[in-house]
């Protein structure tokens, strides 16, 4: 089935540009300052824009898309959101533990050192 | 009118999205260690699972919704395989 962008009345319309304009905003800047940022520590807070924010305003403006062109409510593309919002921290938090694990086996001067009675 | 909106701001989102995929692969490319291009690489699956719902909102078809949620289980998948290859140098222990 093919929903078409003529059904959608005019302020839905601007609201759904909206959206996507600024999840795709979202998007390049956190792919701006992962490009830019010196040291990975920094870099790795960059694409959670894109993974929160971006995510987010896009899954808005496609569920106000879809709903809107369809009459009725559809709100699958929550299921990517929430899949996404529960799968990120997981992900960089187990990214960041593993460089620094890397970092203090090489003894870079940069993270600090190990203690003992935080972690085994 | 209305459709003459939505389809402007979809080609602008796609184009942001597709400058942030090539920026994301010039990270990934020349990253200087390995957690970079990790990094690089995820970042890369979730603006590509964004430009395909972009795609979605685009062409009005839901075929694209169940593409981008694949890509979404593929990329946690595959980032946490390589996040404990970097922790402990074996995926499966």
């Amino acid at each position: 089935m093919i929903y078409l962008a003529a059904d959608i009345p005019i302020w839905a319309a601007i609201l759904i540009a909206c959206f996507v304009l600024v999840g795709a905003g979202l998007a390049l800047i956190g792919a701006i300052g992962f490009l830019r940022l010196p040291t990975f520590y920094e870099r790795i807070h960059a694409p959670t824009l894109s993974t929160s924010l971006g995510t987010g305003g896009i899954v808005v403006a496609s569920i106000l898309f879809f709903s809107m062109a369809g009459d009725r409510l559809i709100a699958h593309q929550v299921l990517i959101g929430v899949f996404i919002t529960v799968t990120t921290p997981v992900t960089f938090m187990l990214l960041a533990r593993a460089a620094l694990h890397r970092d203090r086996f090489e003894n870079s001067p940069h993270v600090p050192p190990r203690e003992s009675h935080i972690e085994s | 009118m209305s459709a003459i909106i939505i389809f402007t701001a979809i080609g602008l989102a796609q184009l942001m999205l597709t400058i942030a995929m090539g920026i994301t692969c010039v990270r990934m490319l020349y990253g200087p260690r390995a957690q970079d291009r990790i990094l690089g690489l995820d970042t890369l699956y979730v603006n590509a699972m964004l430009l395909l719902m972009t795609f979605g909102i685009g062409t009005g078809k839901t075929v694209y919704f169940e593409a981008s949620l694949v890509i979404g289980l593929l990329s946690f998948v595959a980032s946490t395989a390589l996040a404990k290859f970097l922790m402990r140098g074996e995926v499966i222990e």
